[in-house]
């Protein structure tokens, strides 16, 4: 069974198409690139399979769970965590804080369990806390558990971002530009990293990126979509050389 | 049956106008500075009272000068009703609010201050005053005009004049004129709006000219309908008028208007036919069940967020 | 040892509070400043979880104040006063302390199921419409009062000094000092463990990024409704304490201007500050005690006082931090986690 099968999603913002018939499939394990000019539509696509929007037609099939309907909470809690372009942390709360709270679909306890502080409550806090220094550390972030995350550099927020999204045990992590804004020593860093990740949580990735030069070193499979259309996709090699997707991203004169 | 029925759609459309003359100030100011003026109902309050004494000086009650007819009366106390009321509406904004915004503090502290702004009028001019209430003076006698059974007075079809004349006029502005272009600029981006050369500043205190003036018009016009006035008046009122344009779809001039008229008439209609204690629960309601059916209000457009 | 302290100071203070009031020493105006003091603070800590923690605009606590003024206080007439709505007291009165908990979180609970109309139209819309909701709410429940004669209507509703008469037939102690007092001490307490555990961290979470909230698997409808439906139960002790101190009550005490008040307390103690909630429950009800001979002056006082404070220090007393934030050495007394 296939872990995520989108089939022919379609999404409409009143008149406009901003994605069309867009399909993808994830066996399990890929490490998968989505290009494409600004404007065409990849953030949709992030947001139409965490079930932030709903697509107009078209099935998501996670799991071989439609998650038609789904609210997004639930969407990740079935295993789909992603990053967000512009940071999105709670930036009131530290760090270890950013990374308990997004582990509030496997709470596992209620309302009554935190007022009277059962045993059930003291060990899934316990447990989630050490999981979260597990994350932590395996990002090499313990030491910032204690920080608020707007203290600490634009780098080091990004780590806590992807760091956030690990800690909901996903079996896809979609990373919406996880270079934009950092130097290029950072972006070095940043490759390794995924990669790490990669083959150490033994998941699905999923990233938009502008740099191409991080999503031809990691990626093994690309598409590209221009206009919410998919133009391009194949081995990083194939893209390159796709007169296509060289016509999307630098006009028709260009060559 | 008919005759008493059409009897109360000129009632409620004489009471929706109070509701939406004030609510048309809420809307402006939100709609400018997503600022919700709760000090505007006491705006109203406070322009009853100065109607108040604006017609009592030129009927020579203070002997100041010496008294003069009615009608006169009513034609200066309007502009000057609008232009004292708009000066309190604006201090209000350069005293209170504007160092707010210069500090670029979080819009729940702008809120908080105008809710005790509110409170501090109303509570000033208790203690300035007393608490005893005021009548209004007779400016001009009341004629009623009886069209087949319907009673219709001249003050009832002044009233609803003007709250459709100020509905257009307001509506002109906006949508017209330059400065309602800028007050429309400055809703979308109000830090774009200096860069480009607009003196965000003088539109913001235009918006609390405009809405503090035709509070104070609606205070007067009230205080000639009702004429007791007591320094509560506006909260409960004021509330409500918010409450109008929230539903109307808070930001929309016609939105306000329409919301303004909705709420006289379900009031107007539910004292009678049902006992007039029932109006405030049933009114309330009725505009709970329609913000949980829509959510941004009748003519609201909601701003979608982008992640 | 050390986490026996706190709760060995509080039977103290209680102990103390008790005897003095027995006494004499303190005479009926201080405890009754005290009782107040101690509803107030019940009531700015849990709006503070909807106004501070999750960062809306709620102006309609006394509403549920209300709510759970009248369940409660029609529920202990009924069981336990004769008078001339119900007629005989159902159950004998000796059984009115031992009840009179039961019949507290009975308003708590009628408080918190109104709570869930506020909740359930918080789901789709935030700020400004949620403020208009709360107010609209809060004027249904006392036009609803007002127009139920069996409970009194807008005259108000009495015979509650009956029942706390007859808890005084099992022993004779002032007994709203002391449930008062529990009352207080339970509140803050569930409060504090709401808050600061990873439940009630998903309520910061909303405030802070409602959309990073839901998509970073917070369930975040689940969260506003648990969020207000501790709040508004909390309130509606409160408003049942409130009730069986004055010994009656009518809708006039629930107006906008009482939410104002709490809402007063809770930005001056800063918002999502919990113990900041509490010092400024306690300097409030002092400083309206101080400047009642002021009478109508003192509305002018407490608004101007507020917008000075959202001038010159918007963050309250507090801002968003703990006493133990303050001084760490509190650390050691109490957990705030795990």
């Amino acid at each position: 069974m296939a872990l995520l099968e989108v089939k022919d999603m379609t999404q409409y913002f009143g008149g406009l198409c901003a994605v069309t018939d867009f399909s993808v499939t994830f066996t399990g394990g890929e490490l998968m690139g989505l290009i494409g000019p600004n404007g065409a539509g990849k953030t949709t696509v992030f947001n139409l399979i965490s079930g932030f929007y709903q697509p107009s037609c078209g099935d998501i099939v996670f799991k071989g769970k439609n998650t038609r309907g789904l609210k997004p909470h639930k969407v990740t809690g079935l295993g789909i965590a992603r990053t967000f372009q512009n940071i999105r942390l709670w930036f009131d709360m530290s760090v270890l804080d950013n990374i308990l709270v997004s582990q509030y679909y496997h709470l596992g306890y209620s309302l009554w369990d935190c007022f009277v502080r059962s045993n059930r409550y003291l060990r899934r806090e316990a447990e989630m806390r050490a999981w979260g220094m597990e994350i932590l550390e395996a990002l090499d972030l313990a030491q910032f558990a204690d920080e608020l995350p707007g203290n600490l550099p634009y780098g080091i927020q990004r780590r806590v971002e992807i760091a956030r999204a690990l800690s909901t045990k996903p079996d896809l992590l979609m990373l919406d530009e996880p270079a934009a804004g950092l130097n290029s020593a950072d972006v070095e860093g940043l490759i390794k990293l995924i990669a790490w990740i990669h083959k150490e949580f033994k998941l699905s990735i999923w990233m938009i990126e502008h740099q191409m030069d991080v999503v031809m070193s990691l990626c093994t499979w690309i598409k590209v979509i221009d206009f919410g259309a998919t133009i391009a996709e194949g081995t990083p090699k194939e893209i390159r050389e796709n007169p296509v997707v060289i016509k999307a991203y630098l006009g028709d004169d260009a060559i | 049956m008919l005759q008493s029925f059409i009897q109360n759609i000129f009632n409620a459309l004489q009471w929706g106008s109070f509701y939406s003359l004030i609510a048309l100030g809420y809307c402006l100011v939100y709609g400018v500075l997503l600022l919700i003026n709760f000090a505007h109902g006491d705006i109203f309050m406070v322009g009853a009272y100065i109607a108040f004494y604006v017609c009592m000086l030129f009927l020579g009650k203070f002997g100041i000068i010496p008294g003069m007819p009615g009608w006169l009366v009513l034609a200066l106390a309007v502009p000057l009703t609008m232009m004292l009321t708009a000066v309190v509406g604006v201090t209000l904004e350069r005293v209170a609010y504007r160092p707010l915004r210069r500090k670029g503090v979080n819009r729940l502290y702008v809120v908080i201050t105008a809710l005790m702004c509110g409170l501090i009028l109303e509570h000033a001019n208790l203690a300035l005053l007393g608490a005893s209430r005021r009548s209004f003076p007779t400016l001009i006698p009341t004629t009623v005009y009886n069209i087949a059974g319907v009673n219709i007075t001249n003050v009832k079809m002044g009233v609803i004049l003007v709250a459709i004349l100020a509905f257009f006029f307001l509506r002109f502005v906006v949508v017209k004129t330059k400065i309602g272009m800028a007050m429309r600029a400055i809703s979308y981006d109000r830090f774009a709006v200096p860069l480009m050369g607009i003196p965000a500043d003088s539109v913001i205190v235009f918006t609390f000219v405009l809405g503090s003036g035709f509070a104070g018009l609606a205070g007067l016009l009230f205080a000639v309908t009702y004429p007791v006035l007591d320094p509560y008046m506006g909260a409960l009122i004021g509330w409500k008028a918010f409450i109008a344009a929230v539903v109307g779809g808070i930001g929309s001039i016609r939105g306000a208007f329409a919301g303004g008229f909705l709420l006289g008439f379900v009031e107007i209609m539910v004292v009678a036919f049902f006992p007039s204690t029932l109006r405030d629960l049933i009114a309330f309601t009725i505009l709970l069940l329609i913000l949980s059916v829509k959510p941004t209000g009748l003519f609201g457009v909601a701003r979608r967020t982008k992640i | 040892m050390k986490q026996y302290t706190i709760p060995a100071l509080l039977a103290l203070l209680l102990a103390v509070l008790v005897f003095v009031s027995m006494t004499g020493a303190m005479n009926v105006y201080w405890q009754s400043v005290l009782m107040f003091m101690g509803i107030n603070i019940i009531l700015s800590s849990s709006l503070n979880i909807i106004n501070g923690n999750m960062g809306e605009f709620s102006c309609g606590h006394a509403g549920f104040m209300a709510v759970g003024a009248y369940v409660s206080s029609v529920l202990s007439v009924l069981l336990f006063a004769e008078g001339s709505v119900f007629g005989e007291a159902l159950l004998p009165p000796h059984l009115a302390v031992f009840l009179f908990p039961f019949i507290l979180v009975a308003g708590g609970v009628a408080a918190s199921l109104v709570g869930l109309l506020v909740a359930v139209p918080s789901f789709r819309t935030r700020g400004d419409y949620l403020a208009i909701i709360t107010i609209a709410a809060a004027y249904i429940v006392k036009s609803t009062i007002e127009n139920i004669n069996a409970i009194g209507g807008a005259r108000g509703f009495m015979g509650m000094s009956k029942v706390t008469a007859a808890m005084n037939t099992t022993a004779d102690l002032p007994w709203m000092i002391i449930w008062v007092f529990l009352g207080t001490v339970f509140s803050v307490w569930l409060i504090r463990r709401f808050i600061f555990s990873t439940l009630g961290n998903g309520v910061n979470a909303v405030c802070q990024d409602e959309i990073a909230a839901e998509i970073m698997s917070v369930n975040t409808n689940q969260v506003k409704m648990t969020a207000f439906m501790v709040s508004c139960g909390l309130a509606g002790i409160a408003g049942a304490l409130f009730a069986h101190v004055l010994g009656y009550v009518n809708p006039g005490s629930f107006t906008i201007l009482k939410s104002t008040e709490v809402m007063v307390m809770v930005y001056l103690g800063g918002m999502g500050s919990l113990s900041g909630s509490v010092l400024s429950a306690i300097l409030i009800t002092l400083l309206m005690e101080a400047l009642r001979p002021l009478q109508i002056i003192k509305w002018i006082v407490i608004p101007l006082l507020l917008v000075l404070l959202m001038q010159f220090r918007p963050e309250g007393i507090m801002g968003n931090r703990e006493l133990s934030d303050i001084f760490p050495g509190l650390k050691k007394f109490y957990r705030l986690k795990g």
